[in-house]
């Protein structure tokens, strides 16, 4: 038995290093296939890319088939941006579960895609950064498009996001509108130090504000982007404390469920929500990738990114067609539609930017901070919409439960 | 700010937060008192979540759910037991496979049958919802408090405590049940009492992970509202084979136990926001160390680890 053990781990240690010695073989192959590709494309540099030589890497943190949240949303935009441009399926290449905190398995995945022949890689996840930037150096003739950072290159290493709160500042104002008990919660994954969350609440909170300046936003923070027992319990104990509209900056939607289970109403994130609970979700707050996947892919087929002279960070916005809200659920209060209608037109049009300018609603009211939020600790601070990240304290009507 | 009816509120939340876990443990509890720890909790909680799904999904009927999630549990429980019992497998190792095995099973139906709806959501039917719904029983439901406190909750946490009840009723009452027990102190001892040490470990195995199985469901059809979602377990498998220690391995004790994690799971919702988040999400351990100290410093007899716990049983070996 110990003989025939060891003849079999020596059979297999043989095995092993002849797959190896193959595998490498392989990706040197690969290799040189990639550098001839990043030699025709430095002879292209001024004319882009043409349609057939594209090709687009992903990386996904989770899987986009499981039909909601994350991962899903993102894989819509580059679906969208497929059909768009006219891309065959050979041209786009997935990444799927690619954990954000495990570099090695990051580097993996880029480095993959760059074999396969990707003049454009487009990284979804925060975690990712670091490695874009690292391989953007080592890969100077492929673009490096990364989601949620804020580190670029230049050249060919850009950062992408968008004015998401300009949504939620509608969504404030359906919520506003509908709540009876005057307070408002909000399941948050992050705390105050995250400014994603924080401004998205401060936008959600001054919405509110805008059409019911007596009403209070709870939130509750569950510490986790993905939490399905925690998100609903945070909903419950917020309906608990008497809450009747709930919102949410997390990716499932057990808060609209538990929302509709106790018979109050919610507003959604990432997709619509109506579709999986009903109308008590008022509205859902969306991402529409596409518009950015189509503008970036576009850039570099038509030459107005190259390789090596310049890309350009974006930072979209609902004009840009990048976010928005749903249509109203039939159970919006009267006159929602007309509230945020007004709002949406200053803010399309750039008077009103949520932090920055101000607009004349239907009263006649003057609303908007411009530039100076009062927080709620009473202080006063400087705020714009250029840099999320930045915004760390709320807005005066938000309560930490 | 503190009132009863917030009070209330808060234990109806904790009762529903420890409901899988009831489940997981009852569950885990069965499976090591004949001397297998069972490290697959999770993965059999999360095919039973699938199972008991599927069965709604095509049932409309939450007692047909719950068959269908206790037979996956089953099934489940059934390749950990052929392994460790029949191939003498280690446990750890099965157990730990069987989780991983689980949830990706589990992931890899649901993401399938995601793709072949229509609306890119798989969720139950809005009949099948009305039946998982809390109860309301006409005069009962309507008492102040009492009626709130024990009659407001759905149907699976009725399910849970009424299987803990006959368990604990199994092990400490029948002699089938002593003579399990006694498999898991000494599986030899019990062997040489013509105790049949195979059959009882199959029985105890399988019946724990189709109660686990259960718990499964609980989490894919009560906590995610009837929508599939990935992972929907998310962890609670794990808490509950800790459980199983604070329950001193009684199923009676393990009612209170999933109940006063289950309140220790939701507190943090129900705090002032002073205390950091994290020292909730540590404190069950923390008790369950507390648990494990006092249990040891008192040598309450009856309420410790069976001995065997851990070890497969070669009969040629005595």
């Amino acid at each position: 038995m110990k003989m025939n053990m060891k003849k079999i781990l020596a059979l297999i240690c043989a095995l092993a290093m002849m797959l190896l010695v193959f595998a490498g073989c392989q990706s040197s192959g690969k290799d040189e296939g990639g550098d001839a590709e990043g030699e025709t494309a430095q002879v292209e540099e001024t004319a882009g890319v043409p349609l057939e030589n594209i090709k687009v890497g992903v990386i996904h943190i989770g899987d986009p088939a499981t039909g909601s949240g994350y991962s899903y949303t993102h894989d819509q935009g580059i679906v969208a941006m497929q059909k768009e441009l006219g891309l065959s399926d050979e041209q786009i290449v997935r990444k799927n579960n690619i954990d954000d905190s495990d570099a090695t398995a990051i580097e993996n995945a880029m480095r993959e895609c760059v074999e396969e022949g990707c003049n454009i890689i487009f990284a979804t996840s925060w975690g990712y950064m670091d490695t874009c930037e690292a391989l953007a150096e080592e890969y100077p003739d492929v673009f490096f498009s990364h989601g949620t950072g804020y580190k670029s290159n230049g050249t060919n290493f850009n950062n992408y996001f968008g004015r998401i709160y300009q949504a939620r500042y509608l969504s404030g104002i359906a919520a506003g509108l509908k709540t009876q008990t005057g307070k408002i919660g909000y399941v948050s994954a992050q705390g105050v130090e995250n400014g994603e969350c924080t401004s998205g609440i401060d936008a959600f909170a001054m919405g509110v504000a805008s059409v019911n300046p007596d009403a209070v936003v709870e939130v509750k923070i569950t510490n986790s982007w993905y939490d399905p027992e925690g998100e609903g319990q945070a909903a419950q104990a917020l309906i608990d404390d008497g809450c009747d509209v709930i919102a949410q900056h997390c990716d499932t939607n057990n808060p609209q469920i538990v929302a509709r289970d106790n018979g109050v109403w919610g507003v959604g994130y990432n997709s619509d929500m109506t579709s999986e609970v009903g109308d008590s979700v008022l509205t859902s707050v969306v991402w529409n990738w596409g518009a950015y996947y189509t503008a970036a892919v576009k850039n570099v087929m038509d030459g107005t990114w190259t390789v090596g002279q310049n890309v350009e960070n974006y930072y979209g916005s609902m004009a840009d067609g990048l976010c928005n809200i749903t249509d109203l659920s039939a159970e919006a209060a009267e006159g929602t539609q007309d509230a945020v209608n007004v709002a949406a037109a200053a803010i399309i049009d750039g008077s009103f930017d949520v932090f920055t300018g101000t607009y004349t609603d239907a009263e006649g009211n003057m609303i908007g901070c411009d530039g100076a939020m009062e927080t709620n600790d009473g202080s006063v601070i400087e705020v714009d919409g250029t840099n999320y990240a930045a915004i760390t304290a709320y807005y005066k009507n938000v309560v930490v439960k | 700010m503190i009132s009863l009816d917030f009070i209330l509120k808060f234990i109806v939340a904790a009762v529903a937060a420890g409901t899988p876990l009831l489940f997981g443990t009852v569950g885990e509890i069965l499976s090591e008192k004949v001397g297998h720890l069972n490290l697959g909790v999770e993965g059999m909680m999360s095919i039973g979540a699938l199972t008991g799904f599927m069965a709604g999904y095509g049932s409309h009927n939450l007692a047909v759910s719950m068959i269908a999630a206790f037979a996956g549990g089953m099934v489940s429980a059934l390749i950990y037991a052929v392994l460790t019992i029949g191939f003498m497998a280690n446990q750890n190792v099965i157990g730990l496979t069987l989780t991983i095995f689980g949830v990706g099973f589990a992931n890899f139906v649901g993401v399938y049958m995601v793709g072949k709806t229509s609306s890119n959501t798989w969720q139950l039917s809005a009949d099948l919802i009305s039946q998982m719904k809390s109860i309301h029983i006409p005069l009962l439901s309507d008492i102040p408090v009492i009626g709130k406190l024990i009659f407001s909750y759905d149907p699976f946490t009725y399910t849970g405590i009424i299987i803990a009840l006959i368990c604990g009723w199994y092990l400490f009452k029948t002699k089938a049940g002593l003579n399990t027990q006694a498999i898991g102190e000494n599986p030899a001892a019990a062997d040489a009492a013509s105790i049949q040490v195979t059959k009882w470990k199959f029985i105890n195995i399988v019946l724990g992970g189709g109660i686990c199985g259960i718990g499964g469901a609980y989490c894919s059809m009560i906590i995610n509202g009837g929508v599939w979602i990935s992972d929907c377990v998310g962890g609670l498998g794990w808490i509950s084979v800790a459980l199983v220690i604070f329950a001193a391995w009684r199923p009676q004790t393990a009612i209170l136990g999933s109940f006063i994690f289950g309140a220790l799971r939701v507190l943090k919702y129900y705090m002032p926001s002073v205390i950091p988040i994290a020292f909730f999400n540590m404190l069950p351990f923390i008790i369950t160390a507390a648990v494990l100290l006092i249990a040891s410093i008192r040598g309450t007899k009856g309420s410790h680890i069976p001995e065997n716990l851990g070890f497969n049983y070669f009969r040629e070996d005595r």
